[in-house]
């Protein structure tokens, strides 16, 4: 197995395009997939960890963690879809309703 | 360099290649696509760690099923483009220094651990990552987390029906 700090820069490296793509993105099904992203970038250091230390916790981890991803969507997805009925407009910095 | 060395090489760059392209696309879809990609160069990743199943269930959930959602709902509501212009000004720029700022910092942290983690040479368990291994530890271990998740996606079901029923007024 390669060292578990090539798998750790690369998932950082995806963390944090996708910790960029929610900072700077207005579409809000961008913002959405870079959260997906940054989930995913977790899942990698997750299961080289787990291959490292030659456990299968960290896989188990990694299986939640799609499950959980796998629910967000549906939600998320379905606020997306809510919000452009009413606003006919998913970018997130129209989304200011409650601002005072 | 070794034949895994270079596959793992290539397989990074793709995969920041296509992270980034998901970054700076303008059309909805072509993040999507780039978002696919990704996935899949991570679910050969996994492979590489010795976690066939993860890896599987990665290529059938994340990019089978979410993308497929994902891009269902981007032509459903025919909002592929979205103005690039910030309401913030100094947003961007801003933004683009705290990643450079949180770059360092991770660099920093993993150039400070080389040598301090010992390379692994045990061998591998014949079974290691498999499916009935997967099984066993998810079926003794962590039954109860198990029976939780399968409430959540049940909660996850009915609230998303709810939230798009039309209302009849």
């Amino acid at each position: 197995m390669l060292p578990v700090q090539y798998y750790l820069a690369l998932a950082v490296i995806l963390f944090i395009i996708g910790a960029l793509g929610v900072l700077i993105r207005r579409n809000a099904i961008v913002v959405f997939m870079s959260v997906e992203l940054m989930l995913n970038a977790a899942n990698l250091a997750f299961v080289a960890y787990a291959r490292f230390w030659q456990s299968m916790h960290g896989q188990i981890f990694v299986f939640f963690i799609i499950t959980v991803a796998a629910a967000e969507v549906a939600i998320g997805l379905a606020l997306i879809v809510t919000i452009f009925r009413t606003k006919a407009s998913i970018d997130v910095d129209q989304i200011s309703t409650l601002k005072g | 360099m070794t034949p895994q060395l270079l596959l793992f090489i290539v397989l990074a760059l793709v995969a920041i290649a296509s992270a980034l392209g998901m970054l700076v696309s303008r059309n909805a879809i072509y993040s999507a696509l780039f978002l696919v990609l990704n996935f899949a160069t991570i679910a050969v990743f996994f492979l590489l760690l010795d976690a066939p199943f993860i890896a599987i269930a990665q290529i059938s959930v994340y990019t089978g099923a979410i993308m497929v959602l994902f891009l269902f709902v981007i032509m459903l509501l025919g909002a592929e483009r979205a103005g690039l212009v910030q309401a913030i000004r100094w947003q961007l720029p801003l933004a683009i220094a705290l990643a450079i700022i949180l770059m360092l910092e991770a660099g920093y942290i993993l150039l400070g651990q080389r040598g301090v983690v010992p390379l692994v040479t045990t061998p591998l368990p014949q079974d290691f990552g498999s499916p009935a291994q997967v099984g066993t530890t998810l079926f003794t271990g962590y039954l109860l987390p198990f029976e939780i998740t399968s409430v959540l996606l049940l909660v996850a079901m009915i609230g998303a029906i709810v939230l798009t029923v039309k209302e009849k007024r």
